[in-house]
């Protein structure tokens, strides 16, 4: 008898491989490298909405005449340098052939040296630190990076905004918002202005001795890329203090989160953007996935949940959509989709996705070149759209 | 009176940080007073009051729930008491600390878990939460009023602990546990009100320190909670008063470091603080002198 039950299980766990075998020439999984909690939570989450969407259309691959089938494996960075690397192995060990993330450039990096080690090639969706890139000869990247947004914004807050003096502000240790810092300095400079910089560390909430600093120093802007919890923190107590001066960030800004914080304050909040779901100029596949997108949202309401409790269509979720799709755009170019395979396929791929054309330069990052400027309605939950901008980053 | 004008709204906003840090550090000292436990889940105790505000607001007006969730804040503390602490009573000091710092994780992990880690938006409670114009600078109400409901309460602590006879209890069983008892002192019943006690101030904290930074996530009890137990240590662990002083100079002293740009080195120099207080005066400003007896 027991042995009848020990060959039962046996065969109950061999024969599931039968019967996909039966359909399916093989599976190739992509392993989303997301944060799901921690200070990056909220984007990670609308970001991997993106990717789930775009899996819900194309979730088998025809290659050589066989059929593969696309799983997705999800695993959670925790937003934190310290955790990533865990999470990256996890994602080794199941075997992944394509990695998809991360939100935030600190765990990307963590991660990027154990992907590598591995051999399997990994597209950053929407981390925007030039190092994650830069050396590692198996990340790619399908946005635009920090150089490029540093130097638009310092731009837009010198000569459409018509400020000379800057406050930034970022948090100690975090790669994303010092990188960011960093160029946005170098060019204010460059342009004439000056400025004067601040770092908080972790778990700060009292941000009102920084505000006074920024306000004594007589600044006419805050530049402070940080993440969205420390900037709804940060706005509501320059509301409370009716702090006059403009807020500017980078693409992490462009979050409900943020919306909910300015509602009915007269705080004045730009951003730059990889994507405007509003754009009149829209290509047709970008207008299909608004569309589509918003349906598949309100379908689910944990879906909607995710994405922050509206149908607000975030950046991120459209860089989500758009790295699964150069996955497989990468995927179709192969015999069998092993992660070599991939690695190989990536450089040449070539694809019109919903935030514009992707194809990658000798670093792998995507060539992009327009930032969208955007402000944030303080009465009702949505943005404004300001200008489009691309710089001439020749010297 | 110039550098008055410059450093007076660091120093205001010191004090409402500062009285935000002593309402949660008497649940510390008190704890240690009685127990020589330090209530590592107390930081903890405090988020999840802001979580279970957020939670109420949005079914119940404010009036309702309010008041219950500094029940429901306080059901919570006594109930930790119960189960992590009150069994391990006979057990090595280091026993009932390990049992501490496991509920405290308990509590985090639980609030990861059913909060998905996504930052929540603390409810607006009127009126505190109003912008008012005091002298040089802008700010809210709850600013102002942090600091008076701080002192008001600990005053009616100090009543209660001096004039009562349950405050009298509660001295006599920091005094001398075991005497206490064989005096026919109720030790349980004197301890779980010392827990109430303490979740009380928390959930008030909590009120008050979210609307004025009104964004709720899991872990963001830690550092005022660290603060807070800086500032117990600091004004004398087992002492009120010495922990709320603690806690106001340190409030202050952390804001003007940022006023003066130094904002880097901010929680560097609190803990810095601490490390100098206890070399010099052990015991922290306030605390009991230790008499051996032989």
């Amino acid at each position: 008898m027991k042995k009848l039950v020990a060959i039962v299980l046996a065969l109950m766990l061999v024969l599931p491989v039968f019967a996909t075998g039966e359909e399916y020439a093989g599976t190739i999984t992509i392993g989303i490298f997301e944060p799901a909690s921690g200070d990056n939570g909220p984007g990670g989450k609308q970001e991997t909405l993106g990717m789930y969407y775009a899996h819900s259309l194309v979730n088998t691959v025809d290659l050589n005449g066989k059929l593969y089938k696309i799983e997705l494996v999800e695993v959670d960075n925790q937003t934190s340098a310290d955790k990533a690397p865990a999470a990256a192995q996890t994602l080794v060990s199941r075997n992944v052939n394509v990695v998809l993330g991360s939100y935030g450039s600190g765990a990307s990096m963590a991660g990027s040296p154990i992907f590598e080690a591995a051999g399997i090639p990994a597209i950053g969706v929407s981390c925007t630190n030039p190092a994650v890139t830069l050396g590692s000869p198996l990340y790619w990247r399908i946005c635009y990076t920090d150089d490029f947004q540093g130097d638009v914004l310092a731009n837009f807050a010198y000569n459409d905004l018509g400020i000379s003096t800057a406050y930034t502000l970022n948090m100690l240790g975090e790669d994303y918002g010092a990188g960011l810092v960093n160029y946005f300095t170098k060019a204010f400079e460059k342009l004439g202005g000056s400025v004067v910089a601040d770092t908080f560390p972790e778990g700060t909430s009292d941000f009102s001795a920084y505000l006074q600093n920024a306000a004594n120093f007589g600044s006419g802007v805050i530049f402070s890329p940080s993440s969205t919890v420390y900037a709804s923190l940060l706005l509501g107590q320059a509301a409370s203090m009716k702090l006059e001066v403009p807020f500017v960030a980078g693409d992490t800004w462009a979050s409900s989160v943020i919306l909910q914080a300015v509602q009915n304050t007269d705080t004045k909040v730009y951003f730059s953007d990889f994507y405007d779901e509003n754009n009149k100029d829209a290509t047709e596949i970008s207008k299909e996935f608004v569309t589509g997108f918003k349906a598949w949202l309100n379908a689910s309401p944990q879906n909607l949940t995710n994405n922050g409790g509206n149908d607000i269509i975030a950046a991120v979720s459209a860089l989500g959509y758009d790295a699964y799709m150069t996955a497989i755009e990468a995927i179709k170019k192969t015999e069998t989709g092993s992660a070599a395979e991939i690695a190989a396929a990536l450089p040449g791929v070539e694809y019109e996705g919903v935030t514009g054309k992707i194809v990658f330069d000798e670093n792998g990052d995507a060539k992009k070149d327009i930032a969208y400027i955007k402000i944030a309605d303080t009465e009702k939950l949505d943005y404004i759209f300001v200008t489009t901008t691309s710089i001439d980053t020749e010297e | 009176m110039e550098w008055l004008e410059r450093f007076f709204p660091y120093i205001l906003a010191g004090l409402s940080v500062g009285g935000q840090y002593a309402l949660i550090a008497i649940g510390y000292t008190m704890v240690y007073g009685i127990l020589r436990l330090i209530n590592f889940a107390h930081g903890d105790i405090f988020t999840v009051a802001g979580f279970i505000m957020v939670y109420m607001s949005a079914t119940m007006p404010l009036y309702i729930s309010i008041p219950l969730t500094i029940i429901l804040t306080v059901l919570l503390g006594f109930t930790v008491e119960r189960v992590a602490y009150k069994p391990l009573r006979e057990a090595p000091r280091m026993s009932i600390m390990i049992s501490a710092i496991g509920m405290s994780y308990l509590l985090q992990n639980l609030m990861w878990y059913v909060t998905g880690g996504l930052a929540k938006q603390y409810p607006v409670i009127p009126f505190i939460s109003d912008s008012i114009v005091v002298w040089v600078t802008t700010t809210k109400i709850v600013t102002l009023v942090t600091p008076v409901l701080t002192i008001v309460l600990v005053i009616l602590l100090q009543q209660l602990i001096h004039h009562t006879k349950l405050g009298m209890a509660m001295r006599a069983v920091s005094r001398d546990f075991e005497t206490a008892k064989l005096m026919g002192i109720q030790i349980n019943s004197v301890i779980s009100a010392t827990f109430i006690i303490g979740s009380f101030l928390a959930a008030v904290g909590s009120l008050l320190y979210f609307s004025n930074y009104p964004t709720v996530t899991p872990t963001v009890g830690a550092m005022p909670g660290l603060k807070a137990f800086v500032a117990a240590v600091f004004g004398g662990i087992g002492s009120i008063p010495g922990a709320v002083i603690g806690a106001l100079i340190i409030g202050v002293s952390e804001n003007l470091i940022k006023a003066l740009g130094y904002s880097t080195f901010s929680d560097a120099f609190t803990f810095a603080l601490l490390i100098f207080i206890l070399l010099a005066k052990p015991t922290g400003l306030f605390g009991e002198k230790i008499i051996d007896k032989v």
